[in-house]
C-alpha cells in the first residue's frame, strides 16, 4: 500500500521494522502539502526544516533505543495549540505576527513522544465558526468535494487528515469543532470528557466547554493518540487527577451486551433523511455485533443550542478581552489615545463572527441581563448534563447522527447565524455536560461523508474506542480516500 | 427588532469595539436574530435548579504557594509592540 495511505498505526509498524524511515516519510507528507493543499488550504504555517530535523532525531532516538510512542510519526497542529518559537494565529488577524512563547502542553507530550510536526492547520477564527469560513486565512475546501466546506472550526485538521496531508492532526472542540468536521470529511473525531486533556496552552474561547482532542483515520489511532494526550496538567485548574487508562487494551474485545442508547429526539427534527438512515445502518450494524439497542430519551436536548449560544460567548466575551493591543497581538495604527487604542485594535483585528459573539456574550452579561441570559442558561445546562446521567443508568453510551446533513455549500449558511447555530445541533450536548464524544464515518450521502457520533459517560472513552473499533473491523468507510487527492 | 442601534452602541462599548456604520446595521439585525433565539430558555421552567458551575462534578485544586515560573519577562515582551525599560508603552492617558 501506498505509505501515505497508512494509518498512524501503520506507519508506526512501518517505522519500527525499518521498512521506511522518518525522515523518508516526512519527506512524503511535507510534499503532498506543498502539492496538494493549495486547493485545500488546510495549513497556516508549513514547518518542513524543523520538521525534517525532528525526523532525523527521531530516527537517531530509534537506532539509540530511545523511541518514544509516536517516534518519527509526522503530525499536524491545529492553529490554536501554542507551538514555541512557531506561529501562532488562532485563525485571526488578530494574531497574524504572534510567535509563541510557550508549547501547549498537549504539543510538548506529542513532542516528548518522539512526532514530527508538520504544521499548523487553518480553522474558524478563535474556533468560533462550524464551517472554517470565517478565518483570517480563507476558507478551507472539502476534499470530498472541493465546493464544499470541511466543517468547522477545525477544518484544516480535518480535511488535512482526509486528503492524507498527515495522517493525524489535532484540534478542539467547544460545540462540536472536532465531531462535525470529522463528520464531513470522514475521518474520526475524538473529544474526550472535560478535564481530560489538558488545556494549557490552547488560546481559550469558551474555558468551560473547551476541550482538546484528536482528528485520525481510524479509532484505534485516536485510542493510541488519547493515550499520549490525556492526563493531570497542575498548569490546567480544571485538569482531572485521574488514571490514564490504556486505550489500546480493549479494543478488540467484542461489543456484545454493550447496551446503546438511540435518542428519540435525534430523529425527529426534521434532519437530512439520507443521512439519518445512513446512521440507522450503522446502529443495526453494531446491533449485529451484539450490542443491545433501546430507545432513550433526553427531554431539554433540543434546547441545548440556545443554551449553549448564551454561555460560549458569554466566556468568549472575558476570555478574549485579554487582546487589547497592548501587550501582543494585532495594534491599530495611530492610536488617539488609550481607549482608541483597544477599541480599534480589536475592531480592527477581529473578524465579524468574533465581534458578534464577543457582544452576545457582552450583551448576556450586562447589567440586567445576567439572570435571564446567563444563570438561566447554566440552569438549563444543568437540565441537560442531568438528562445525560439519567440516561447513563440505563445505557453504556448513546449512538446518533453527528450533523443533520452532509457538508454544506460554501457561502451557503453564512450569511444566517441561526442557520450556522443549528448545524451543530447534535454535537453540543456533549460540550454542555462535559462528556467524551467521536464522530466516525458510516457513508456517503451524495459522495459525501456522514458521520455516526457515539456519547459516553464521563471517562468512558474507552467504551467509545472499543465500539467503534468493533465498527470498523467489519465496515471500511473510514478507509475511503477522496479521489482528487490519491 | 428585539435590539436597537443604541442598544448595539451600548454593547459594542462595553466589549471596547469599534465598528463601522454598515457593522452597526448588520449587527442589529444579526443580535437580535440570536437574541430572539436565546430567548426561547424563557419558558423552560428553572424553580430550584442550581446554575451549573462546573461540567464535571470536581472541586477546585489549591496548589501549594511555591515559586514555580522564572521570570522570562524580556523574551515574553517580544511579541510587544512596544516596551521601554520592561514597560509596555500605550498612548498618553494623562495630561
Amino acid at each position: 500500500m501506498d505509505i501515505y495511505l497508512q494509518t498512524l498505526t501503520e506507519l508506526s509498524k512501518g517505522l519500527e521494522n525499518g521498512d521506511f524511515t522518518s525522515v523518508e516519510i516526512t519527506k512524503l507528507f511535507l510534499e503532498r502539502i506543498a502539492a496538494q493543499d493549495e486547493r485545500l488550504n488546510s495549513f497556516i504555517t508549513v514547518t518542513a526544516s524543523e520538521a525534517l530535523e525532528s525526523a532525523a532525531n527521531a530516527d537517531k532516538a530509534r537506532l539509540d533505543g530511545k523511541a518514544g510512542v509516536l517516534n518519527g510519526l509526522p503530525i499536524a497542529h491545529k492553529d490554536i495549540f501554542c507551538t514555541q518559537g512557531i506561529k501562532t494565529t488562532c485563525g485571526s488577524k488578530m494574531l497574524n505576527n504572534f510567535i509563541s512563547p510557550y508549547d501547549a502542553t498537549i504539543v510538548k507530550k506529542i513532542s516528548d513522544a518522539g512526532a514530527v510536526i508538520l504544521g499548523k492547520c487553518n480553522m474558524d477564527e478563535f474556533a468560533m465558526g462550524s464551517s472554517n469560513e470565517t478565518s483570517f486565512f480563507g476558507p478551507v475546501y472539502n476534499p470530498w468535494n472541493l465546493e464544499c466546506t470541511p466543517g468547522g472550526s477545525s477544518g484544516g485538521s480535518a480535511a488535512s487528515v482526509a486528503a492524507r496531508l498527515t495522517p493525524v492532526s489535532t484540534g478542539t472542540d467547544t460545540g462540536g469543532s472536532i465531531r462535525q468536521p470529522a463528520a464531513f470529511t470522514g475521518t474520526v473525531g475524538l473529544k474526550p470528557t472535560y478535564g481530560r486533556v489538558s488545556r494549557y496552552g490552547m488560546i481559550a474561547f469558551a474555558s468551560s466547554l473547551d476541550q482538546a482532542g484528536i482528528i485520525t483515520r481510524s479509532v484505534e489511532d485516536s485510542a493510541k493518540m488519547l493515550g499520549v494526550i490525556a492526563g493531570f496538567d497542575r498548569r490546567d485548574s480544571t485538569s482531572i487527577n485521574c488514571r490514564v487508562p490504556n486505550y489500546l487494551l480493549d479494543l478488540n474485545e467484542s461489543i456484545k451486551g454493550m447496551r446503546i442508547g438511540i435518542v428519540r429526539q435525534h430523529f425527529e427534527n426534521g434532519s437530512d433523511e439520507k443521512t439519518l438512515n445512513l446512521v440507522q445502518d450503522a446502529i443495526s450494524e453494531l446491533k449485529s455485533l451484539g450490542a443491545l439497542i433501546t430507545e432513550i430519551d433526553l427531554p431539554n436536548i433540543d434546547l441545548s443550542v440556545p443554551a449553549y449560544y448564551v454561555v460560549a460567548p458569554a466566556e468568549c466575551s472575558s476570555n478574549l478581552s485579554r487582546f487589547d493591543g497592548v501587550r501582543f497581538g494585532y495594534r491599530a495604527e495611530n492610536p488617539k489615545d488609550l481607549h482608541d487604542l483597544y477599541c480599534r485594535s480589536r475592531g480592527e483585528g477581529f473578524g465579524d463572527e468574533v465581534k458578534r459573539r464577543i457582544m452576545t456574550g457582552a450583551y448576556v452579561l450586562s447589567a440586567g441581563y445576567y439572570d435571564a441570559y446567563y444563570v438561566k442558561a447554566q440552569q438549563v445546562r444543568q437540565l441537560i448534563a442531568e438528562d445525560f446521567q439519567k440516561a447513563f443508568s440505563s445505557v453504556d453510551l448513546i449512538a446518533g447522527p453527528t450533523t443533520p446533513s452532509p457538508a454544506f455549500k460554501i457561502g451557503e449558511k453564512l450569511d444566517d447565524p441561526i442557520k450556522m447555530y443549528l448545524n451543530d445541533i447534535f454535537t453540543i450536548g456533549a460540550n454542555l455536560a462535559g462528556l467524551p464524544a467521536m464522530s466516525i464515518p458510516c457513508g456517503f450521502v451524495d459522495d459525501l461523508p456522514v458521520g455516526l457520533q457515539l456519547v459516553g459517560p464521563h471517562f468512558g472513552e474507552q467504551i467509545l474506542l472499543r465500539c467503534g473499533h468493533q465498527y470498523q473491523e467489519v465496515t471500511a468507510w473510514h478507509k475511503a480516500c477522496p479521489e482528487a487527492f490519491k | 427588532m428585539s435590539l436597537n442601534k443604541e442598544q448595539v452602541q451600548h454593547i459594542a462599548m462595553l466589549a471596547k469595539l469599534n465598528l463601522s456604520d454598515e457593522e452597526y446595521a448588520e449587527s442589529v439585525e444579526k443580535l437580535s436574530k440570536i437574541v430572539d433565539f436565546v430567548d426561547q430558555l424563557s419558558t423552560v421552567n428553572t424553580a430550584d435548579i442550581t446554575p451549573m458551575a462546573h461540567p464535571v462534578d470536581a472541586i477546585q485544586r489549591l496548589r501549594i504557594d511555591d515559586i514555580t515560573e522564572t521570570n522570562k519577562r524580556d523574551y515574553y515582551q517580544k511579541n510587544a509592540h512596544e516596551v521601554f525599560d520592561g514597560l509596555y508603552l500605550v498612548p498618553k492617558v494623562l495630561d
